[in-house]
């Protein structure tokens, strides 16, 4: 790689003693791109955006939010209404939590269809599951600040859980609480860490892009670049893309945040919190409504591990089985274009995962198909297929889709012959419609 | 071919000149709302006037109110203290005023009791308080003496006492701001 | 099949979200058109003075308004000496005074609007343990916002046979559970309106959800316009995105 010269002798200046541009130039600059990535490579760097507008947008309201349980509902309004343009960067902030996980679920996936946690990218994926559970530790925690009836109840549930801990359960709940309840200074710390854990993402994003710039991206057909005929550089064509790709993203955050502010919120959490009552349903951020659903299928003991230990293992596993996914898939080849049988099993698990989320949304015990309730015996529940039942056979699959699925899959799956490389086509098998496939930017 | 590929580089340079200036607009317009929430919100703004009720106040008293977060004097100026500032040669003055121009009533002394110095709150509130050499307050940071109107007579303060904006709602209630 | 598996599957996504928020026992809620609808809707100002009275004469009796501020209704198109009168009319305490004493005073534009009660408990053992909610937020505060804060105020009626009404409830098609603590607040003619306006349920009814409606979000009318200039330069800054890729990769072909 060349050494670029800058002709600004300021630049230079700089760049002799501390050579960031340099370094910014080999990074962002020349960095060489594997030519062939679609717009489904374009999520990475979106979900960096979000990142960036959800610190600016929570720095600002961090001047004029209180985090005191008597004030913080009524401080909230008083952005809203008062402060200047305070309702914009309000909806930005609570919109833009919603578009970082739309966008960082499409990345995930992505991931998983064309083997981007592949060796030698474990790492990569296994700090993108890092940052993954640090986003949901921030969003859950970002949720209770504006101290409305879900804000308090749905962090008493959630912080309940910790109590099937064997022995030391009871001890965490009250240390997490810093007391009997949810309370004030429950809602202190979470301001706290909801400020701080934003600022640990970006430290790890940052080794992510370490981790990714050690061997470059992957790409659609899953098979190596080989040299710079397979590569281009990254800017202009992938700044330029990146950009078409944000000006596509925030026209959707315009119109959520212009015109359906509310689209993803509770209305329960416009009432102020009170300890008093109980909301009828009570359901995270629709982004951790998968993990709520695989948590509330279990309903069972196994053994000595109570229903409720159950749920959190399983809440928990449900994240975690994702770092050892290269390891379970020891299949060689990376792309599901290449993969006809994995390919469908990608497309169930996806479509597992949103009955999870639909699972998650619902009240465990409400049927399934309204029309269709079972016989009613007296002094037994109401029978039919209940929203619990279709989360159990959901959560049942997800565990069977890494646990035997995949390592099935790559002992046996027959792949597709692969392309010889990235700017050339098939030898054998379906060449032509390859070689029309492989010109498409 | 040349003249061509120049009308297709210039074509090429305005379409990459305008996407960056539309986005430089558009940077300027997200950044303008972020800077402006900085700027006092409406419910600190709607609290720029403060009414006082002055009718308990006797000739020759002082008191003291806070208005936007500063004190403000308001004292019921004595015949003497009216004629001692009525009588002042404005050119003895550092920042000259007439008596007149510093009050709508000539009993009434408003003045926002901050020094032009650097800030301190001059003493002369209190009839046991220092008043300095001119009968008006004395600012105890740095010395300086202001008269009976507030103007500064003697000191390192550049300027008089401020008036702050006000009016006579009724003869025992004056809103200021 | 991918493009059709991803469309099911963005329009199964997006079906949850409102999901959770879905009331039992309480009927369809009726689909009015409001003024503020859609992308180009604004706040009928006219109407939510009109509501401003409705919820002044009928239900500040028991709901407070506290997260407003009698300054704000500038917004529905009130001067400042409509605004002092509206606030000279409450009573407020202040204090305390030089003797340490709190006082009572006319209310101020810059005062928060005054409460029937000074607390939840007050309020709630005024009203046999039930406690009506503070408004400020209650269009947003609910399952169908507008709609379903008008049908509640309409939707009152005689039980059907089948339908034991508890010791002091109220039958209401809309609420969840279809028995209400609040008796039906509007009456044909409670009000006189200033314009002339016929005081009918149905009017009273709609007029107090718009101010309600604006008292949530006060900032509907200056969001939709910002709104409008913001998808248009988006849309503009977008297309030049656009064009400059197919440029910059033009050159790879």
């Amino acid at each position: 790689m060349s050494a670029p010269v800058f002709k600004n002798p300021v630049v230079r200046w700089i760049d002799y003693r501390m050579p960031i541009f340099t370094f910014m130039h080999h990074q962002l600059h020349a960095y060489p791109t594997p030519r062939n990535l679609n717009y489904w490579w374009n999520f990475g760097s979106l979900a960096g955006i979000v990142l960036v507008i959800m610190i600016v947008t929570g720095v600002v309201l961090a001047m004029h939010y209180v985090p005191n349980s008597d004030l913080a509902f009524a401080s909230v309004e008083r952005i809203m209404r008062d402060v200047n343009y305070g309702w914009l960067i309000r909806y930005l902030h609570m919109n833009g939590g919603s578009m970082f996980f739309i966008a960082v679920y499409i990345h995930i996936f992505r991931g998983l269809y064309f083997g981007s946690y592949k060796a030698p990218r474990e790492l990569l994926w296994i700090l993108g599951v890092v940052i993954l559970l640090l986003m949901m530790a921030t969003a859950f925690m970002g949720y209770v600040l504006p101290w409305g009836q879900m804000s308090f109840w749905g962090a008493t549930v959630i912080t309940n859980l910790f109590s099937a801990v064997p022995v030391v359960g009871e001890w965490i709940v009250s240390w997490l609480w810093g007391g009997f309840t949810i309370g004030n200074p429950t809602l202190n710390r979470f301001f706290s860490l909801h400020y701080l854990l934003p600022f640990v993402i970006v430290a790890v994003v940052f080794l992510h892009l370490w981790a990714l710039h050690r061997f470059g991206s992957n790409n659609p057909l899953g098979i190596d670049a080989k040299g710079p005929q397979d590569t281009i550089p990254f800017h202009p064509y992938y700044t330029a893309k990146d950009a078409f790709g944000l000006g596509a993203f925030l026209l959707f955050y315009a119109a959520i945040v212009f015109y359906a502010p509310n689209f993803f919120a509770e209305p329960d959490n416009y009432i102020p919190a009170n300890p008093m009552v109980t909301p009828t349903h009570i359901v995270p951020e629709w982004y951790l409504l998968p993990f709520y659903a695989i948590l509330r299928a279990f309903t069972f003991d196994i053994w000595f591990l109570k229903a409720k230990l159950l749920g959190v293992i399983g809440m928990f596993a449900s994240i975690l089985i994702l770092c050892v996914l290269p390891w379970l898939d020891r299949s060689p080849v990376r792309s599901a274009r290449y993969r006809p049988i994995y390919k469908q099993f990608f497309w169930v698990l996806l479509a597992d995962c949103l009955i999870l989320g639909l699972v998650g949304a619902h009240a465990p015990n409400d049927l399934v198909f309204p029309g269709l309730a079972g016989p009613v015996v007296e002094g037994v529940e109401a029978g039919g297929f209940q929203y619990v039942h279709l989360g159990q056979i959901a959560t049942a699959y997800y565990f069977l889709h890494f646990l035997f699925v995949i390592p099935l899959l790559g002992l046996f799956e027959r792949p597709r012959p692969l392309p010889l490389g990235i700017g050339q086509p098939v030898l054998k098998g379906a060449a032509h419609s390859h070689s029309q496939t492989m010109e498409k930017a | 071919m040349a003249a061509s590929s120049e009308s297709a580089g210039t074509r090429r340079d305005f379409l990459y000149l305008a996407t960056g200036a539309v986005t430089a607009a558009g940077v300027a317009a997200v950044a303008w709302p972020l800077i402006d929430q900085m700027n006092p919100s409406a419910d600190v703004l709607a609290l720029a006037s403060t009414e006082v009720d002055i009718s308990a106040i006797d000739v020759g008293q002082s008191i003291t109110v806070t208005w936007r977060g500063k004190p403000v004097f308001i004292r019921r100026r004595t015949a003497d203290e009216i004629a001692l500032a009525e009588g002042v040669d404005l050119a003895d003055l550092r920042d000259p005023q007439p008596d007149s121009a510093r009050v709508q009533k000539a009993e009434w002394l408003i003045l926002v009791g901050v020094c032009t110095h650097l800030g301190c709150i001059p003493l002369g509130q209190k009839s046991t308080d220092p008043r300095g050499n001119f009968g008006g307050w004395f600012c105890p940071c740095h010395g300086s003496h202001y008269d009976t109107s507030g103007r500064i007579r003697k000191g390192p303060a550049p300027a008089n006492l401020a008036v702050p904006a006000y009016v006579f709602v009724s003869d025992t209630l004056v809103r200021i701001g | 099949m991918r493009r059709v598996v991803l469309a099911a599957a963005a329009a199964l996504s997006l079906s949850f979200v409102g999901v959770a928020a879905a009331s039992e026992g309480g009927g369809a809620l009726p689909d009015r058109h409001w003024s503020f609808s859609g992308i180009f809707g604004t706040i009928d100002k006219a109407a939510a003075q009109r509501g401003l009275q409705v919820y002044r004469e009928v239900c500040a009796g028991c709901h407070s308004l506290s997260l407003l501020s009698y300054r704000h209704l500038a917004g529905i198109g009130l001067d400042e000496d409509g605004i002092k009168a509206i606030a000279a009319e409450a009573t407020v305490v202040d204090g305390p005074n030089d003797a340490g004493e709190m006082f009572e005073r006319p209310g101020r534009p810059a005062d928060r609007f005054a409460a029937p009660f000074p607390n939840e408990k007050a309020s709630r053992a005024a009203n046999n343990g039930a406690y009506p909610p503070d408004l400020s937020v209650i269009t947003k505060a609910r399952a169908g916002g507008a709609n379903y804060v008008f049908g509640i105020l309409t939707g009152y009626g005689e039980a059907p046979a089948d339908l034991t009404m508890q010791e002091g409830m109220n039958y209401n098609t809309y609420f969840p559970g279809l028995q209400i603590a609040m008796p039906a607040p509007l009456s044909e003619g409670s009000v006189e309106y200033a314009d002339g306006t016929p005081a009918t349920v149905e009017q009273m009814a709609s007029d107090v959800t718009m101010f309600m409606t604006w008292a949530a979000e006060p900032e509907t009318d200056a969001r939709k316009r910002m709104g409008i200039k913001a998808m248009l330069f988006l849309l503009v800054l977008t297309g030049l995105f656009y064009a400059t890729k197919r440029k910059v990769w033009a050159a790879l072909h």
